[in-house]
């Protein structure tokens, strides 16, 4: 395929990742001997750099220099080859700009900046101060090089380096014990998901001969001409490699069943979860879909059917959760589910081109959004946690008097994601309900449903700890410093206006704008849902009340399997404990112990005992020696003449 | 071409002196004496290659030759094994080779 030229040259966005990269590499060997605060202010303005760059590409991107008519191109911008194995399959590595990849530049490099921005008032005085913006600029490094990959084998080795730096992160404060838990279950969850994606681009680049996105997204290309070709089970093998690269990105995106890491994951410092299991590294699951998405829709239509089901299903089952939990990360952490569920759903039910691709625009719009007023959620709650010590809400109440900064930003997010007009939520999860309503009527309802729960649980979450009874604290809760209240007003004045940016004609399927608007049919009942939802909420947790106690024992068990989410945790423990363990793992170490290492032991010990009693043969008499020869000779002689006939 | 010596006689010769040969080999101690008796084992292979070619094959060469590599090979071997052999002397003073026995386990 031939690199398409463009007006501009965009070669220097090679260094948007590199920077950090740099970055990382300096304050990891030299960090400990800087002050905490200089290496603070590197890593910060190190994104600060790219956050520019990325700003000025989107400019000339999406302007001027993207454009070919009325499409937008992919670009590549810059490709080197990094392991040549033969002429045909090599991996190479470069920068792939396109309207998705572009986009998700604007998303990270701002959400990291905030991130970096805020962590220097979050993370200060803590121990390792300099390591955890060494490990930021690791994940910023990782996840630009995912999102401007110009091929499936360099997203994947980004993709696993975005895990790494998560686990790293998660695991940060490594003395406490559930975070090292925490961090393991993260890369091991994701590592086992992660299986299924390299069996899914082995399968893929087996029949296509290629790794390369350009060619294997093309509509003439060959991912897209081979989708009759060999038949399993029914299914083309183009197929199942995409539910097989779908299941990495189920559990990347913390969806069913490969969900159950990112609660633990909240174990990580907050400027964390805000940046990498909230807004970026969880998206990634979408953004694959996305980049791989004309080969679902032209060649492998079921694997596109089992993501609407898997993202429906999650965003249901997650947003059940989040009602009940007691810890304001967890309920964000369900809640992040529940949105990306959301997302995958809406390019589940999307087409390709035109008003057809509307789930498409719409999965990108929300994740762009979602990004914004998620990241703010978190900063907000790590705000909340830094002035009260504790993460459960009910240590939490009457907090609007002491708060007011994080108080009016953090209700901002909430009237967002419940998508109340004007907002950005309600742009975005109007078109994913828009979209769904045209293809799903079953699935939209299920969606809608989730609309309302959704404004329920952030407005429970809202009321109970700005709301409600005050509670006797240690000392005063005080406001956030400044570096860390700025962060929380640029990102709520991005939740705010980020809708009005009108992405049907930027961030669309075939790279053609279509129109779009508001389809009153369905926007007018989502607003209502969630109205709904907030004002069940505002009766049950504005004041004290005894109502939801009374709720929650009327439904004991309903209760209780959301508290405990539906024991999933249990059932894989059960699943590895008792029978993988006992039945599968047991067995195999017994029979290593004593067929495979004791077939090798006994060989040892017959040659290690042989070889003791004949080493007294090895006399040093020369002539002993010549007498055996000359025996040994004597005797094979007799042999040839007598018994070789 | 009967000369009146029947091919066996040389057999036997060589035969008597092939063994003669290894007896001194394995049962000599003095290492003179074992290069000798190698000695005699190459002579008693020369004599059954020259006979054999005698009297089977009058009108080939190749036995004639080949005992002439040996006796070329002997010498040079002679060669070797003295210079071994002074070797030996100077590092043990002795060429008794029982005494020669230090590459053993």
């Amino acid at each position: 395929m031939e690199i398409q030229q463009s007006m501009i040259n965009f070669s220097y966005t090679a260094w948007i990742p590199l920077i950090p990269f740099l970055v990382f590499i300096l304050l990891g060997l030299a960090g400990n001997k800087l002050k905490p605060r200089l290496s603070g202010l590197i890593g910060t303005s190190g994104l600060a750099v790219i956050t520019v760059l990325s700003y000025i590409t989107a400019w000339l991107y999406f302007f001027s220099g993207g454009k070919v008519g009325d499409t937008y191109q992919k670009i590549t911008a810059v490709n080197t080859t990094w392991l040549q194995f033969t002429e045909n399959l090599h991996v190479d590595l470069g920068v792939l700009l396109d309207p998705i990849s572009v986009m998700m530049l604007i998303v990270i490099t701002t959400v990291s900046l905030m991130v970096h921005i805020y962590s220097l008032g979050y993370m200060k005085g803590e121990k390792g101060f300099e390591r955890f913006f060494a490990f930021l600029s690791l994940f910023s490094f990782s996840m630009l090089g995912l999102v401007l990959a110009t091929n499936i084998f360099q997203m994947y080795i980004f993709w696993e380096l975005v895990g790494v730096s998560s686990y790293l992160l998660i695991g940060f404060y490594y003395q406490r014990p559930s975070a090292v838990r925490a961090a393991k279950k993260a890369f091991i969850v994701t590592r086992f998901a992660d299986l299924g994606f390299l069996i899914g681009i082995l399968i893929l680049s087996f029949n296509t001969k290629t790794f390369d996105f350009i060619t294997l997204t093309s509509v003439d290309g060959p991912a897209i001409a081979q989708s009759g070709g060999i038949t399993f089970m029914g299914l083309s093998v183009i197929t199942w490699s995409m539910i097989f690269v779908y299941m990495g990105g189920v559990g990347k995106s913390a969806m069913f069943p490969f969900h159950i890491w990112l609660p633990d994951a909240m174990e990580g410092p907050t400027p964390v979860s805000a940046l990498i299991h909230a807004a970026t590294m969880v998206v990634a699951g979408v953004y694959l879909v996305a980049r791989m998405f004309p080969i679902y829709v032209f060649a492998a239509p079921a694997a596109l059917e089992v993501v609407s089901y898997v993202g429906a299903f999650s965003s249901l089952f997650a947003a059940v959760i989040a009602c009940t939990q007691t810890d304001i990360k967890r309920v964000l952490a369900y809640s992040t589910m529940s949105q990306i569920g959301y997302m995958m759903f809406a390019l589940g039910v999307s087409g390709y081109g035109g008003h057809e691709g509307l789930g498409f625009m719409a999965s990108m719009f929300h994740l762009f959004t979602h990004a914004m007023f998620k990241a703010l959620l978190f900063l907000g709650a790590g705000a909340i946690i830094h002035s009260v010590h504790s993460n459960y809400m009910t240590e939490m109440g009457g907090l609007r008097k002491y708060l007011p900064v994080t108080h009016i930003t953090f209700l901002i997010a909430c009237l967002t994601i419940a998508g109340i007009p004007p907002l950005s939520g309600f742009f975005s999860k109007d078109e994913i309900l828009a979209a769904a309503f045209h293809h799903n009527k079953i699935l939209f309802a299920v969606e809608y449903a989730v609309a309302g729960i959704t404004a329920f649980y952030m407005f429970r979450l809202y009321f109970n700890i700005f709301w409600g009874e005050e509670r006797h604290y240690h000392h005063t809760p005080k406001e956030a410093p400044a570096t860390m209240t700025i962060p929380l007003i640029i990102l709520a004045i991005g939740a705010m206006f980020s809708g009005l940016i009108p992405f049907n004609e930027f961030v669309t399927s075939d790279g053609k704008a279509f129109e779009t608007e508001i389809e009153w049919i369905v926007a007018v009942p989502s607003v209502l849902i969630a109205l709904a939802g907030i004002t069940v909420a505002f009766v049950l947790y504005s004041k004290k009340s005894l109502i939801p106690d009374r709720l929650a024992a009327s439904f004991k068990y309903a209760y209780k399997w959301s508290y405990n989410k539906f024991y999933i945790d249990e059932l894989y423990l059960f699943v590895t404990n008792k029978i993988i363990f006992r039945y599968i793992s047991e067995p195999v170490a017994w029979f290593d112990r004593h067929i495979v290492d004791a077939t090798m032991n006994s060989i040892a010990t017959v040659t290690q005992v042989v070889s003791f009693r004949i080493r007294r043969f090895q006399s040093g008499q020369l002539q002993k020696y010549a007498f055996v020869f000359v025996t040994g000779v004597v005797l094979l002689a007799l042999l040839f003449i007598y018994l070789w006939k | 071409m009967n000369t009146g010596i029947p091919l066996y006689y040389f057999l036997i010769l060589a035969t008597i002196m092939f063994f003669v040969g290894v007896y001194g080999f394995l049962t000599r101690r003095n290492l003179i004496t074992i290069l000798m008796s190698v000695e005699l084992i190459l002579n008693s292979v020369n004599i059954n290659f020259l006979a054999f070619n005698r009297y089977l094959f009058p009108h080939k060469l190749e036995g004639l030759f080949f005992s002439l590599f040996v006796i070329a090979v002997a010498a040079s071997e002679a060669a070797v094994a003295i210079a071994i052999i002074i070797n030996i002397y100077r590092r043990f003073t002795t060429i008794n080779v029982e005494d020669v026995n230090v590459m053993k386990f």
